[in-house]
């Protein structure tokens, strides 16, 4: 197996509020390998988003990393200070969010704006950093590049937007691209063009890639492996064929038989999650699935389930898994 | 066969756009929706389905007369929507009912969840207070809410169980027809399943009409009899559900349908269908067949005449010179 280009060990980034501390990741932990693609997928509030956040340093108070490490190469991430991080940050780490258009400062024209990028990070003068920038839109796909440079984000349409923060994100030639909610403001077939961009840049840079998203179709075309969290931690990961195939927790078999497909007709059984996702601030004690789980049992309530590799890499969050693994399949329902 | 509950002619509306000086007149009108028509029969969910700024949620407002059209005609149970005058109006709108995406935002935030529901008996004057409020603890209990949710206040809630609240506010006049604009949209998934139930019990419960509004053609499909595809201000397929997947015969509907991704790790990006470009402006949108710029199978035709919609012999309405 390749060495990891990312290691996440124990990673906790707590909320402290009024409401008491939110620990919206609690004890994550995973590893990345070049050229592959981990999507982390769950619902709101989930800490997907603020896992992601949390790998860049760029979360904000009352949001604090309280304990943990990312190890990128042989750097850890969080022993770094700030400048030590701002040459990573945009460097050796892209970054797409959802929303393209609070993403691009929409004063200054965008071609500048990638340039920027370039010119912080690499020792080029501003014609060369120009020459880079028109390279990269057009290898994002954004028509007459020459002409398009001094436009300003509210002259390109949502997915020509998504175009061009791809663009600034690849600029360095990073070696991990995080995206989070790349498409979901953008339209299906808009989509469809967006995720292969990504795949291709990707391809190009033999980049690892963590893709955070809540929609488990995008996960099915891109991931390699496939992380599923709820109420901040992570409840299974898998490589993306066993998570579609033999999913093992019953949140993530919840979330397959919630889904509503395509070749579904008006016969086929609508199979919702009972229930709502916990409130962080008053989670439950022990399995914070375990309220809404159809299989829980009397130890699920008392103490939270240890992950569990379960099978060359297969890692399940649920006592009921680890008392039965890994013979008896069929009995969680 | 009865009459069609809602039947649809023409409708158009356009917005003055770029207006240069008070005196002069709007130089450029973007087209909105452009003269679309459909029935729907009672008890019967129409779904309309398209990317945004294809006209859906401009259509919902000007069935409920929320804005006026340019152009066309609206009749809801034999009766014109469209000239109705302020009084008769009124009445119609007890008729039809609009549930948007975002609930919280459509939520009065001042008022409790139980006067927030009874907010539309109180409008129109129906019962005594205390018959409002009974009413509207009854819609709680229906919607899957709890009584005790009443005196609660929205930001309490979240957002699957404020949809609830919309709902049960939008069903409390017994309505004929209830317009839903992208109403699980927002949710997340697991939620979305349990919204989706819940409209499709209302429906059989209280034999409701629907006409249901999603870019999601998965959601659309499992909830709709039939599906309506719209294009720039235009429908472009207009045919049963099931049909339309199995046989798309318009090349946006195809392209629709290859790109959504599917939850099967055997269909990878490199599968997904999409289409060039962009949607292109509804002002001044392409002469012809408003798809052509980037429609695979183009032909030299689709660019100088606008293709009808009609039956092309395959069951459904295509608006398509391929099938001429």
């Amino acid at each position: 197996m390749a060495e990891p280009i990312l290691q996440v060990q124990g990673l906790r980034t707590h909320f402290t509020t009024r409401q008491g501390v939110i620990k919206a990741v609690d004890g994550l932990s995973f590893n990345l390998e070049a050229g592959k693609t981990l999507c982390i997928v769950g619902e709101s509030g989930s800490g997907k988003t603020v896992s992601s956040l949390s790998i860049m340093r760029l979360v904000d108070l009352p949001g604090r990393i309280v304990e943990g490490q990312i190890l990128y190469r042989d750097t850890d991430l969080l022993k770094l200070d700030e400048a030590e991080m701002e040459k990573i940050r945009g460097d050796r780490i892209g970054m797409v969010f959802q929303d393209p258009m609070a993403s691009l400062n929409p004063a200054f024209r965008i071609g500048d704006q990638i340039a920027e990028g370039i010119l912080i990070h690499q020792e080029v003068d501003k014609a060369e950093a120009r020459k880079r920038t028109l390279e990269l839109l057009a290898q994002v796909g954004i028509p007459h590049p020459e002409a398009r440079y001094g436009d300003y984000p509210h002259q390109f349409s949502g997915g020509m937007r998504q175009r061009v923060l791809i663009a600034s994100a690849i600029a360095c030639r990073p070696d991990i691209l995080i995206a989070d909610e790349p498409t979901t403001a953008l339209d299906v077939t808009i989509q469809a063009q967006i995720l292969k961009l990504l795949k291709e840049v990707q391809r190009n840079l033999n980049s690892a890639m963590i893709l955070v998203t809540h929609d488990l179709g995008v996960v099915a075309a891109m991931a390699d492996y496939v992380m599923v969290m709820y109420a901040g931690r992570m409840v299974e990961y898998a490589d993306v064929e066993t998570i579609f195939a033999q999913p093992r927790h019953p949140y993530t078999r919840g979330l397959l038989e919630s889904l509503i497909r395509l070749e579904d007709t008006r016969e086929t059984e609508l199979a919702p999650i009972p229930g709502m996702p916990p409130d962080l601030s008053r989670l439950p004690a022990g399995c914070s699935f375990a309220p809404r789980c159809p299989a829980a049992i009397e130890t699920c309530g008392a103490r939270y389930p240890a992950l569990q590799d379960i099978s060359g890499g297969h890692q399940v969050a649920c006592h009921l898994v680890a008392d039965l693994a890994p013979a008896v399949d069929e009995t969680v329902p | 066969m009865s009459a069609p509950l809602l039947q649809v002619r023409g409708l158009t509306k356009h917005f003055p756009v770029e207006r240069r000086s008070l005196l002069r007149r709007p130089e450029k009108v973007l087209k909105a929706v452009d003269g679309i028509g459909f029935d729907l029969s009672r008890g019967q969910t129409l779904g309309l389905v398209g990317e945004s700024g294809c006209g859906k949620s401009t259509t919902a407002r000007l069935i409920l007369r929320l804005i006026e059209p340019t152009a066309g005609t609206v009749t809801l149970d034999g009766v014109d929507v469209l000239s109705a005058a302020p009084e008769a109006l009124q009445r119609l709108r007890r008729e039809m009912q609009l549930v948007f995406q975002d609930p919280l935002s459509s939520l009065n935030p001042r008022m409790s969840v139980g006067v927030n529901i009874a907010e539309p008996l109180r409008f129109h004057g129906i019962g005594t207070r205390s018959e409002q409020r009974e009413r509207a603890r009854q819609m709680l209990d229906i919607v899957g809410l709890k009584s005790r949710d009443f005196d609660r206040y929205p930001h309490e809630f979240s957002g699957g169980q404020c949809q609830r609240v919309a709902i049960a506010r939008a069903l409390i006049l017994q309505p004929k027809l209830v317009v839903f604009d992208e109403p699980v949209s927002a949710l997340d998934v697991s939620i979305r399943a349990q919204i989706l139930k819940l409209l499709l019990r209302l429906q059989q419960d209280f034999g409701l009409t629907y006409v249901f509004i999603s870019h999601d053609l998965s959601v659309i499909k499992r909830i709709c009899d039939s599906i309506a595809v719209m294009y720039l201000g235009e429908i472009v397929e207009l045919g049963g559900s099931e049909q339309l997947y199995r046989a798309p015969q318009h090349p946006y509907t195809q392209a629709l349908l290859k790109a959504i991704p599917a939850p099967d790790p055997a269909k990878r990006y490199d599968e997904l269908g999409g289409l060039e470009g962009d949607v292109p402006s509804p002002i001044d949108p392409p002469p012809g067949c408003r798809f052509h710029t980037r429609c695979p199978r183009r032909m030299e035709s689709c660019a100088l005449r606008i293709p009808d919609l009609r039956d092309r012999g395959h069951g459904q309405l295509v608006a398509c010179h391929l099938y001429d």
